[in-house]
Protein backbone atom coordinates (compact mmCIF):
# COMPACT_ATOMS: atom_id res chain seq x y z
CA UNK A 1 0.00 0.00 0.00
CA UNK A 2 1.24 3.42 -0.97
CA UNK A 3 -0.25 6.35 0.92
CA UNK A 4 0.08 10.10 0.47
CA UNK A 5 -1.23 12.11 3.40
CA UNK A 6 -1.58 15.88 3.01
CA UNK A 7 1.53 16.12 0.88
CA UNK A 8 2.60 19.57 -0.29
CA UNK A 9 5.50 20.31 -2.60
CA UNK A 10 6.64 23.60 -4.08
CA UNK A 11 9.36 24.51 -6.54
CA UNK A 12 10.33 28.08 -5.74
CA UNK A 13 7.09 30.03 -5.47
CA UNK A 14 5.14 27.46 -7.47
CA UNK A 15 3.06 25.10 -5.35
CA UNK A 16 2.72 21.91 -7.34
CA UNK A 17 1.17 19.52 -4.80
CA UNK A 18 -1.17 21.16 -2.32
CA UNK A 19 -2.40 18.88 0.46
CA UNK A 20 -2.41 15.91 -1.89
CA UNK A 21 -3.85 12.74 -0.32
CA UNK A 22 -4.24 9.39 -2.05
CA UNK A 23 -4.23 5.70 -1.14
CA UNK A 24 -2.96 3.17 -3.64
CA UNK A 25 -4.15 -0.27 -2.58
CA UNK A 26 -2.01 -3.35 -3.11
CA UNK A 27 -2.77 -5.73 -5.97
CA UNK A 28 -4.66 -3.22 -8.09
CA UNK A 29 -3.80 -0.79 -10.82
CA UNK A 30 -4.48 2.83 -9.95
CA UNK A 31 -4.53 5.36 -12.77
CA UNK A 32 -3.60 8.94 -12.01
CA UNK A 33 -5.16 11.37 -14.47
CA UNK A 34 -4.51 15.05 -14.80
CA UNK A 35 -3.70 17.95 -17.07
CA UNK A 36 -0.18 18.49 -18.26
CA UNK A 37 1.98 20.13 -15.66
CA UNK A 38 -0.29 19.40 -12.68
CA UNK A 39 2.38 17.39 -10.85
CA UNK A 40 1.70 13.77 -11.74
CA UNK A 41 5.37 12.99 -12.33
CA UNK A 42 6.25 14.93 -9.20
CA UNK A 43 3.86 12.74 -7.18
CA UNK A 44 5.41 9.53 -8.57
CA UNK A 45 8.92 10.69 -7.70
CA UNK A 46 7.92 11.05 -4.06
CA UNK A 47 7.14 7.34 -3.90
CA UNK A 48 10.75 6.32 -4.58
CA UNK A 49 12.29 9.21 -2.66
CA UNK A 50 13.63 11.08 -5.69
CA UNK A 51 11.77 14.08 -4.26
CA UNK A 52 10.92 14.80 -0.66
CA UNK A 53 7.69 16.50 0.43
CA UNK A 54 7.79 19.95 2.02
CA UNK A 55 4.93 18.86 4.25
CA UNK A 56 2.91 15.72 4.73
CA UNK A 57 3.70 12.03 4.72
CA UNK A 58 4.53 9.58 1.95
CA UNK A 59 4.37 5.95 3.05
CA UNK A 60 5.07 2.70 1.26
CA UNK A 61 4.10 -0.45 3.16
CA UNK A 62 3.98 1.58 6.35
CA UNK A 63 7.51 2.97 5.94
CA UNK A 64 7.81 6.75 5.74
CA UNK A 65 9.95 7.24 2.63
CA UNK A 66 11.95 10.40 3.46
CA UNK A 67 12.85 9.02 6.88
CA UNK A 68 14.36 5.79 5.60
CA UNK A 69 18.05 5.11 6.13
CA UNK A 70 20.15 4.78 3.01
CA UNK A 71 20.09 0.97 3.15
CA UNK A 72 16.35 0.79 3.72
CA UNK A 73 15.78 3.19 0.84
CA UNK A 74 17.89 0.98 -1.42
CA UNK A 75 15.83 -2.02 -0.33
CA UNK A 76 12.57 -0.17 -0.93
CA UNK A 77 13.71 0.98 -4.36
CA UNK A 78 14.56 -2.52 -5.45
CA UNK A 79 10.94 -3.49 -4.81
CA UNK A 80 9.62 -0.65 -6.99
CA UNK A 81 10.02 -0.48 -10.76
CA UNK A 82 9.92 2.98 -12.30
CA UNK A 83 9.10 3.51 -15.97
CA UNK A 84 10.19 7.06 -16.79
CA UNK A 85 8.13 9.39 -18.95
CA UNK A 86 10.89 9.68 -21.55
CA UNK A 87 12.25 6.18 -20.88
CA UNK A 88 15.55 7.53 -19.43
CA UNK A 89 17.54 4.68 -20.96
CA UNK A 90 21.30 4.77 -20.38
CA UNK A 91 22.52 5.78 -23.79
CA UNK A 92 26.04 4.45 -23.30
CA UNK A 93 24.70 0.93 -22.69
CA UNK A 94 23.10 -1.57 -25.04
CA UNK A 95 19.47 -2.59 -24.55
CA UNK A 96 20.66 -5.79 -22.87
CA UNK A 97 22.92 -3.92 -20.43
CA UNK A 98 20.19 -1.37 -19.69
CA UNK A 99 17.93 -4.16 -18.49
CA UNK A 100 20.81 -6.03 -16.80
CA UNK A 101 22.16 -3.09 -14.77
CA UNK A 102 19.70 -3.34 -11.89
CA UNK A 103 20.01 -7.13 -11.78
CA UNK A 104 23.80 -6.99 -11.60
CA UNK A 105 23.47 -4.82 -8.50
CA UNK A 106 21.88 -7.76 -6.77
CA UNK A 107 24.97 -9.95 -7.11
CA UNK A 108 23.29 -12.55 -9.30
CA UNK A 109 25.29 -14.89 -11.50
CA UNK A 110 25.77 -13.69 -15.06
CA UNK A 111 23.78 -16.68 -16.35
CA UNK A 112 20.85 -15.76 -14.14
CA UNK A 113 21.08 -12.14 -15.28
CA UNK A 114 21.12 -13.19 -18.93
CA UNK A 115 18.11 -15.43 -18.46
CA UNK A 116 16.08 -12.74 -16.73
CA UNK A 117 17.01 -10.08 -19.26
CA UNK A 118 15.97 -12.42 -22.07
CA UNK A 119 12.67 -13.16 -20.34
CA UNK A 120 11.93 -9.46 -19.77
CA UNK A 121 12.76 -8.47 -23.34
CA UNK A 122 10.62 -11.34 -24.56
CA UNK A 123 7.74 -10.05 -22.47
CA UNK A 124 7.85 -6.64 -24.17
CA UNK A 125 8.37 -8.17 -27.61
CA UNK A 126 11.98 -7.08 -28.08
CA UNK A 127 13.69 -10.43 -27.66
CA UNK A 128 16.05 -9.92 -30.60
CA UNK A 129 16.99 -6.28 -29.90
CA UNK A 130 19.41 -6.76 -27.00
CA UNK A 131 22.50 -5.68 -28.93
CA UNK A 132 21.13 -2.38 -30.17
CA UNK A 133 21.70 0.97 -28.52
CA UNK A 134 18.94 3.31 -27.32
CA UNK A 135 19.77 5.89 -30.00
CA UNK A 136 18.88 3.30 -32.65
CA UNK A 137 15.39 2.66 -31.27
CA UNK A 138 12.03 4.31 -31.96
CA UNK A 139 10.15 6.06 -29.17
CA UNK A 140 7.80 3.13 -28.67
CA UNK A 141 10.65 0.65 -28.50
CA UNK A 142 12.44 2.81 -25.93
CA UNK A 143 9.33 2.86 -23.76
CA UNK A 144 9.14 -0.92 -23.96
CA UNK A 145 12.80 -1.26 -23.00
CA UNK A 146 12.01 1.02 -20.05
CA UNK A 147 9.22 -1.34 -19.04
CA UNK A 148 11.49 -4.38 -19.47
CA UNK A 149 14.08 -2.72 -17.24
CA UNK A 150 11.45 -2.18 -14.55
CA UNK A 151 9.90 -5.68 -14.65
CA UNK A 152 13.28 -7.48 -14.78
CA UNK A 153 13.72 -6.85 -11.06
CA UNK A 154 10.36 -8.52 -10.34
CA UNK A 155 9.21 -5.58 -8.26
CA UNK A 156 6.08 -5.55 -6.14
CA UNK A 157 5.15 -2.11 -7.45
CA UNK A 158 5.57 -0.59 -10.89
CA UNK A 159 5.13 3.12 -11.51
CA UNK A 160 4.41 3.88 -15.15
CA UNK A 161 4.82 7.53 -16.16
CA UNK A 162 2.79 8.05 -19.34
CA UNK A 163 3.63 4.70 -20.89
CA UNK A 164 1.50 5.24 -24.00
CA UNK A 165 1.86 8.96 -24.69
CA UNK A 166 3.02 9.65 -28.21
CA UNK A 167 2.54 6.11 -29.49
CA UNK A 168 0.31 4.88 -32.30
CA UNK A 169 -3.01 3.26 -31.22
CA UNK A 170 -1.85 -0.27 -31.85
CA UNK A 171 1.43 0.06 -29.97
CA UNK A 172 -0.52 1.76 -27.16
CA UNK A 173 -2.89 -1.20 -27.01
CA UNK A 174 0.10 -3.57 -26.89
CA UNK A 175 1.52 -1.67 -23.93
CA UNK A 176 -1.88 -1.59 -22.19
CA UNK A 177 -2.06 -5.32 -22.55
CA UNK A 178 1.47 -5.67 -21.27
CA UNK A 179 0.53 -3.72 -18.14
CA UNK A 180 -2.56 -5.85 -17.58
CA UNK A 181 -0.56 -9.07 -18.04
CA UNK A 182 2.20 -7.85 -15.76
CA UNK A 183 -0.34 -7.26 -13.01
CA UNK A 184 -2.03 -10.62 -13.59
CA UNK A 185 1.09 -12.78 -14.03
CA UNK A 186 3.43 -11.15 -11.55
CA UNK A 187 0.87 -9.80 -9.08
CA UNK A 188 2.26 -6.32 -9.38
CA UNK A 189 0.60 -3.24 -7.89
CA UNK A 190 0.59 -0.60 -10.60
CA UNK A 191 0.40 3.16 -10.65
CA UNK A 192 -0.17 4.52 -14.14
CA UNK A 193 0.09 8.22 -14.92
CA UNK A 194 -1.60 9.06 -18.18
CA UNK A 195 -3.90 11.40 -20.05
CA UNK A 196 -4.78 8.75 -22.60
CA UNK A 197 -8.38 7.90 -21.60
CA UNK A 198 -8.55 4.74 -23.66
CA UNK A 199 -5.47 3.43 -21.93
CA UNK A 200 -6.83 4.50 -18.55
CA UNK A 201 -10.06 2.56 -18.95
CA UNK A 202 -8.19 -0.46 -20.31
CA UNK A 203 -5.80 -0.90 -17.40
CA UNK A 204 -7.39 0.72 -14.35
CA UNK A 205 -9.03 -0.80 -11.33
CA UNK A 206 -9.26 2.62 -9.75
CA UNK A 207 -8.90 6.09 -11.22
CA UNK A 208 -7.86 9.27 -9.42
CA UNK A 209 -7.84 12.71 -10.95
CA UNK A 210 -5.20 15.23 -9.91
CA UNK A 211 -6.43 18.78 -10.25
CA UNK A 212 -4.97 21.99 -8.81
CA UNK A 213 -2.48 20.15 -6.64
CA UNK A 214 -4.86 17.71 -4.99
CA UNK A 215 -7.00 14.69 -5.75
CA UNK A 216 -10.20 16.07 -7.18
CA UNK A 217 -12.01 12.77 -7.64
CA UNK A 218 -11.25 9.12 -7.05
CA UNK A 219 -13.23 5.93 -7.67
CA UNK A 220 -13.57 2.69 -9.57
CA UNK A 221 -13.58 2.78 -13.36
CA UNK A 222 -17.39 2.62 -13.40
CA UNK A 223 -17.78 5.36 -10.84
CA UNK A 224 -15.52 7.65 -12.81
CA UNK A 225 -17.21 6.79 -16.08
CA UNK A 226 -20.60 7.67 -14.62
CA UNK A 227 -19.60 10.68 -12.54
CA UNK A 228 -21.29 13.98 -13.21
CA UNK A 229 -18.46 16.03 -11.76
CA UNK A 230 -17.89 18.70 -14.43
CA UNK A 231 -14.09 18.77 -14.15
CA UNK A 232 -13.79 15.01 -14.58
CA UNK A 233 -16.40 14.89 -17.35
CA UNK A 234 -14.63 17.60 -19.28
CA UNK A 235 -11.32 15.78 -18.96
CA UNK A 236 -12.53 12.32 -19.98
CA UNK A 237 -14.60 13.64 -22.84
CA UNK A 238 -11.76 15.87 -23.97
CA UNK A 239 -13.93 18.98 -24.36
CA UNK A 240 -12.12 22.33 -24.62
CA UNK B 1 21.98 43.60 9.82
CA UNK B 2 21.56 40.50 11.97
CA UNK B 3 19.10 39.36 9.37
CA UNK B 4 21.75 39.61 6.69
CA UNK B 5 24.32 37.86 8.87
CA UNK B 6 21.78 35.15 9.51
CA UNK B 7 21.22 34.69 5.84
CA UNK B 8 24.95 34.39 5.14
CA UNK B 9 25.20 31.95 8.04
CA UNK B 10 22.37 29.86 6.64
CA UNK B 11 23.89 29.83 3.16
CA UNK B 12 27.22 28.79 4.61
CA UNK B 13 25.65 26.06 6.70
CA UNK B 14 23.97 24.77 3.56
CA UNK B 15 27.28 24.75 1.75
CA UNK B 16 29.05 22.97 4.59
CA UNK B 17 26.27 20.43 4.89
CA UNK B 18 26.32 19.76 1.14
CA UNK B 19 30.08 19.35 1.08
CA UNK B 20 29.93 17.08 4.11
CA UNK B 21 27.23 14.93 2.61
CA UNK B 22 29.12 14.78 -0.65
CA UNK B 23 32.28 13.68 1.12
CA UNK B 24 30.32 10.99 2.96
CA UNK B 25 28.78 9.78 -0.31
CA UNK B 26 32.18 9.66 -1.98
CA UNK B 27 33.67 7.76 0.93
CA UNK B 28 30.90 5.18 0.86
CA UNK B 29 31.21 4.89 -2.92
CA UNK B 30 34.93 4.09 -2.65
CA UNK B 31 33.93 1.02 -0.66
CA UNK B 32 32.01 -0.38 -3.63
CA UNK B 33 34.80 -1.42 -6.03
CA UNK B 34 32.44 -4.01 -7.52
CA UNK B 35 30.60 -1.12 -9.17
CA UNK B 36 33.41 1.25 -10.12
CA UNK B 37 36.33 -1.07 -10.86
CA UNK B 38 35.11 -2.37 -14.23
CA UNK B 39 34.81 1.18 -15.53
CA UNK B 40 38.19 2.56 -14.57
CA UNK B 41 40.10 1.26 -17.62
CA UNK B 42 37.59 2.50 -20.21
CA UNK B 43 37.53 5.89 -18.48
CA UNK B 44 41.34 6.00 -18.42
CA UNK B 45 41.31 5.47 -22.13
CA UNK B 46 38.65 8.07 -22.75
CA UNK B 47 39.87 10.77 -20.40
CA UNK B 48 43.60 10.10 -20.61
CA UNK B 49 44.71 8.50 -23.84
CA UNK B 50 42.44 10.65 -25.96
CA UNK B 51 43.94 13.76 -24.37
CA UNK B 52 47.51 12.96 -25.35
CA UNK B 53 47.55 14.77 -28.73
CA UNK B 54 46.48 18.13 -27.34
CA UNK B 55 48.92 17.84 -24.44
CA UNK B 56 51.85 17.02 -26.73
CA UNK B 57 50.91 19.78 -29.14
CA UNK B 58 51.12 22.29 -26.30
CA UNK B 59 54.40 20.81 -25.07
CA UNK B 60 56.15 21.18 -28.42
CA UNK B 61 55.47 24.91 -28.54
CA UNK B 62 56.26 25.44 -24.89
CA UNK B 63 59.69 23.87 -25.46
CA UNK B 64 60.44 26.09 -28.44
CA UNK B 65 59.39 29.30 -26.71
CA UNK B 66 61.25 28.49 -23.50
CA UNK B 67 64.52 27.79 -25.31
CA UNK B 68 64.33 31.04 -27.25
CA UNK B 69 63.23 32.98 -24.20
CA UNK B 70 66.06 31.62 -22.08
CA UNK B 71 68.73 32.54 -24.60
CA UNK B 72 67.20 36.01 -24.94
CA UNK B 73 67.17 36.56 -21.16
CA UNK B 74 70.70 35.28 -20.67
CA UNK B 75 72.16 37.44 -23.52
CA UNK B 76 75.76 36.40 -22.94
CA UNK B 77 75.77 37.29 -19.25
CA UNK B 78 75.09 33.72 -18.27
CA UNK B 79 76.73 30.71 -19.98
CA UNK B 80 74.41 29.50 -22.73
CA UNK B 81 74.26 25.94 -21.44
CA UNK B 82 71.97 27.27 -18.70
CA UNK B 83 69.27 27.21 -21.39
CA UNK B 84 69.08 23.46 -20.89
CA UNK B 85 68.61 23.87 -17.14
CA UNK B 86 65.92 26.50 -17.49
CA UNK B 87 63.95 24.62 -20.13
CA UNK B 88 64.05 21.31 -18.27
CA UNK B 89 63.31 22.72 -14.82
CA UNK B 90 60.44 25.00 -15.76
CA UNK B 91 58.81 22.39 -17.97
CA UNK B 92 59.13 19.65 -15.37
CA UNK B 93 58.08 21.64 -12.37
CA UNK B 94 55.62 24.19 -13.64
CA UNK B 95 54.70 24.53 -17.27
CA UNK B 96 54.31 20.84 -18.05
CA UNK B 97 51.84 20.12 -15.24
CA UNK B 98 49.99 23.44 -15.34
CA UNK B 99 49.59 23.83 -19.09
CA UNK B 100 48.64 20.18 -19.50
CA UNK B 101 46.25 20.60 -16.59
CA UNK B 102 44.61 23.65 -18.15
CA UNK B 103 44.25 21.95 -21.50
CA UNK B 104 42.75 18.87 -19.89
CA UNK B 105 40.48 21.01 -17.69
CA UNK B 106 38.93 22.06 -20.97
CA UNK B 107 38.77 18.59 -22.40
CA UNK B 108 38.24 16.29 -19.43
CA UNK B 109 36.30 18.63 -17.14
CA UNK B 110 33.95 19.67 -19.92
CA UNK B 111 33.54 16.10 -21.08
CA UNK B 112 32.58 14.85 -17.63
CA UNK B 113 30.24 17.76 -16.89
CA UNK B 114 28.49 17.46 -20.25
CA UNK B 115 28.03 13.72 -19.97
CA UNK B 116 26.79 13.68 -16.39
CA UNK B 117 24.74 16.84 -16.99
CA UNK B 118 22.98 15.22 -19.93
CA UNK B 119 22.32 12.14 -17.83
CA UNK B 120 20.88 14.35 -15.12
CA UNK B 121 18.48 16.30 -17.32
CA UNK B 122 17.32 13.20 -19.20
CA UNK B 123 16.54 11.53 -15.85
CA UNK B 124 19.18 8.83 -16.33
CA UNK B 125 20.60 9.75 -12.95
CA UNK B 126 17.15 9.33 -11.40
CA UNK B 127 16.87 6.01 -13.19
CA UNK B 128 20.15 4.86 -11.64
CA UNK B 129 18.81 5.81 -8.23
CA UNK B 130 15.58 3.89 -8.71
CA UNK B 131 17.58 0.84 -9.80
CA UNK B 132 19.41 1.19 -6.47
CA UNK B 133 22.74 1.81 -8.24
CA UNK B 134 25.07 4.02 -6.20
CA UNK B 135 25.43 7.08 -8.43
CA UNK B 136 28.74 8.14 -6.92
CA UNK B 137 30.27 4.70 -7.23
CA UNK B 138 28.98 4.25 -10.75
CA UNK B 139 29.70 7.68 -12.22
CA UNK B 140 32.00 9.77 -10.06
CA UNK B 141 34.59 7.36 -8.63
CA UNK B 142 35.77 5.72 -11.89
CA UNK B 143 36.21 9.10 -13.56
CA UNK B 144 38.06 10.55 -10.60
CA UNK B 145 40.43 7.59 -10.32
CA UNK B 146 41.02 7.56 -14.07
CA UNK B 147 41.85 11.27 -14.15
CA UNK B 148 44.10 11.06 -11.08
CA UNK B 149 46.09 8.22 -12.61
CA UNK B 150 46.19 9.48 -16.19
CA UNK B 151 47.06 13.14 -15.65
CA UNK B 152 50.61 12.33 -14.44
CA UNK B 153 51.04 9.91 -17.35
CA UNK B 154 50.01 12.48 -19.92
CA UNK B 155 52.02 15.15 -18.11
CA UNK B 156 55.15 12.97 -18.11
CA UNK B 157 54.83 12.56 -21.86
CA UNK B 158 54.32 16.28 -22.27
CA UNK B 159 57.43 16.98 -20.19
CA UNK B 160 59.53 14.61 -22.29
CA UNK B 161 58.27 16.11 -25.52
CA UNK B 162 58.73 19.65 -24.22
CA UNK B 163 62.35 19.06 -23.26
CA UNK B 164 63.10 17.38 -26.56
CA UNK B 165 61.50 20.25 -28.45
CA UNK B 166 63.58 22.71 -26.39
CA UNK B 167 66.70 20.74 -27.22
CA UNK B 168 65.93 20.68 -30.95
CA UNK B 169 65.31 24.42 -30.88
CA UNK B 170 68.51 25.08 -28.94
CA UNK B 171 70.72 23.05 -31.24
CA UNK B 172 69.17 24.37 -34.44
CA UNK B 173 68.37 27.99 -33.74
CA UNK B 174 70.83 28.83 -30.96
CA UNK B 175 74.57 28.34 -30.84
CA UNK B 176 74.33 25.38 -28.55
CA UNK B 177 75.56 21.82 -28.90
CA UNK B 178 73.70 18.77 -27.71
CA UNK B 179 76.38 18.15 -25.05
CA UNK B 180 76.07 21.64 -23.68
CA UNK B 181 72.29 21.53 -23.58
CA UNK B 182 72.23 18.28 -21.62
CA UNK B 183 75.09 19.45 -19.40
CA UNK B 184 72.73 22.20 -18.27
CA UNK B 185 69.85 19.77 -17.84
CA UNK B 186 71.94 17.36 -15.74
CA UNK B 187 73.76 19.89 -13.64
CA UNK B 188 70.65 21.31 -12.03
CA UNK B 189 68.36 18.30 -12.15
CA UNK B 190 67.10 16.98 -8.85
CA UNK B 191 64.90 13.94 -8.45
CA UNK B 192 62.40 16.15 -6.62
CA UNK B 193 61.77 18.17 -9.80
CA UNK B 194 60.25 15.18 -11.50
CA UNK B 195 57.98 13.94 -8.75
CA UNK B 196 56.97 17.46 -7.74
CA UNK B 197 55.49 17.96 -11.21
CA UNK B 198 53.82 14.59 -11.28
CA UNK B 199 52.27 14.89 -7.81
CA UNK B 200 50.88 18.25 -8.83
CA UNK B 201 49.38 16.86 -11.99
CA UNK B 202 47.74 13.98 -10.10
CA UNK B 203 46.07 16.48 -7.81
CA UNK B 204 44.94 18.53 -10.83
CA UNK B 205 43.38 15.44 -12.38
CA UNK B 206 41.54 14.60 -9.19
CA UNK B 207 40.25 18.16 -8.77
CA UNK B 208 39.12 18.49 -12.38
CA UNK B 209 37.21 15.20 -12.30
CA UNK B 210 35.50 16.14 -9.03
CA UNK B 211 34.55 19.62 -10.28
CA UNK B 212 33.23 18.14 -13.53
CA UNK B 213 31.19 15.51 -11.70
CA UNK B 214 29.78 17.90 -9.12
CA UNK B 215 28.65 20.51 -11.61
CA UNK B 216 27.38 17.79 -13.96
CA UNK B 217 25.25 16.12 -11.31
CA UNK B 218 23.82 19.44 -10.17
CA UNK B 219 22.69 20.42 -13.67
CA UNK B 220 19.18 21.77 -14.02
CA UNK B 221 17.09 22.78 -16.98
CA UNK B 222 17.68 21.04 -20.28
CA UNK B 223 20.33 21.61 -22.92
CA UNK B 224 20.93 25.17 -21.74
CA UNK B 225 21.65 23.88 -18.25
CA UNK B 226 24.14 21.38 -19.63
CA UNK B 227 25.93 24.22 -21.43
CA UNK B 228 26.05 26.25 -18.22
CA UNK B 229 27.42 23.31 -16.23
CA UNK B 230 30.09 22.62 -18.82
CA UNK B 231 31.40 26.17 -18.75
CA UNK B 232 31.27 26.21 -14.98
CA UNK B 233 33.21 22.95 -14.75
CA UNK B 234 36.01 24.34 -16.92
CA UNK B 235 36.22 27.59 -14.96
CA UNK B 236 36.19 25.81 -11.60
CA UNK B 237 38.75 23.30 -12.87
CA UNK B 238 41.17 26.04 -13.94
CA UNK B 239 40.70 27.87 -10.65
CA UNK B 240 41.37 24.66 -8.75
CA UNK B 241 44.58 24.17 -10.72
CA UNK B 242 45.87 27.63 -9.83
CA UNK B 243 45.02 27.23 -6.15
CA UNK B 244 46.56 23.76 -5.96
CA UNK B 245 49.63 24.96 -7.82
CA UNK B 246 50.25 27.64 -5.21
CA UNK B 247 49.45 25.18 -2.43
CA UNK B 248 52.05 22.64 -3.58
CA UNK B 249 54.65 25.36 -4.06
CA UNK B 250 54.10 26.45 -0.46
CA UNK B 251 54.10 22.94 0.95
CA UNK B 252 56.76 21.15 -1.06
CA UNK B 253 59.34 23.71 -2.15
N1 LIG C 1 12.86 19.51 -10.53
C1 LIG C 1 11.97 20.51 -10.73
N2 LIG C 1 12.34 21.78 -10.52
C2 LIG C 1 11.49 22.79 -10.71
N3 LIG C 1 10.22 22.64 -11.11
C3 LIG C 1 9.77 21.40 -11.34
C4 LIG C 1 10.63 20.27 -11.17
N4 LIG C 1 9.93 19.15 -11.46
C5 LIG C 1 8.69 19.58 -11.80
N5 LIG C 1 8.58 20.92 -11.75
C6 LIG C 1 7.38 21.71 -12.02
O1 LIG C 1 6.29 21.05 -11.42
C7 LIG C 1 5.16 21.12 -12.25
C8 LIG C 1 4.57 19.73 -12.42
O2 LIG C 1 5.48 18.95 -13.17
P1 LIG C 1 5.20 17.44 -13.55
O3 LIG C 1 6.34 17.01 -14.37
O4 LIG C 1 4.89 16.66 -12.35
O5 LIG C 1 3.90 17.56 -14.45
P2 LIG C 1 3.05 16.37 -15.06
O6 LIG C 1 1.73 16.37 -14.39
O7 LIG C 1 3.85 15.12 -15.00
O8 LIG C 1 2.87 16.88 -16.53
P3 LIG C 1 3.01 16.06 -17.91
O9 LIG C 1 1.72 15.39 -18.13
O10 LIG C 1 3.24 17.13 -18.93
O11 LIG C 1 4.18 15.14 -17.76
C9 LIG C 1 5.59 21.76 -13.53
O12 LIG C 1 5.11 23.09 -13.53
C10 LIG C 1 7.08 21.75 -13.48
O13 LIG C 1 7.58 22.92 -14.07
MG1 LIG D 1 4.94 14.02 -16.28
Amino acid sequence: MIRFTDVSKSFGAKRVLDHFSLEIPTGQTTVLLGYSGTGKSVALKHIVGLLEPDEGIVEVDGQIVPELSRDDLVRLRSSIGYVFQFAALFDSLSVFDNVALGLRQQRRSEADVAARVAASLERVGLADQGDRFPSELSGGMRKRVGIARAIALEPRYILYDEPTTGLDPVTSAVIDELMVRTKRDLGVTGVVVTHDMRSAFAVADRIAMLYQGRVHAVGTVDEIRRTDDPVVRQFIEGRP
Amino acid sequence: MTDRLNRIGVAQLGFIRRTGRWAADAWRALGLPRIWAPQVIPQMRRLGVDSIPIALFLAVFTGIVLALLASYIFTGAVPLYFVGALVAKTIMMELGPVLTGMALAGRVGANIAAELGTMKVTEQVDALETLAVDVHAYLVVPRTIAATVMFPVVTAMAIAVGVVSGWITATNLLDLSTQEFFKGVRQFYQFKDAWFGLVKSASFGCAIAIMGSLTGLRTQGGAEGVGRSTTRAVVLGCEAILVLDAFWALVLL
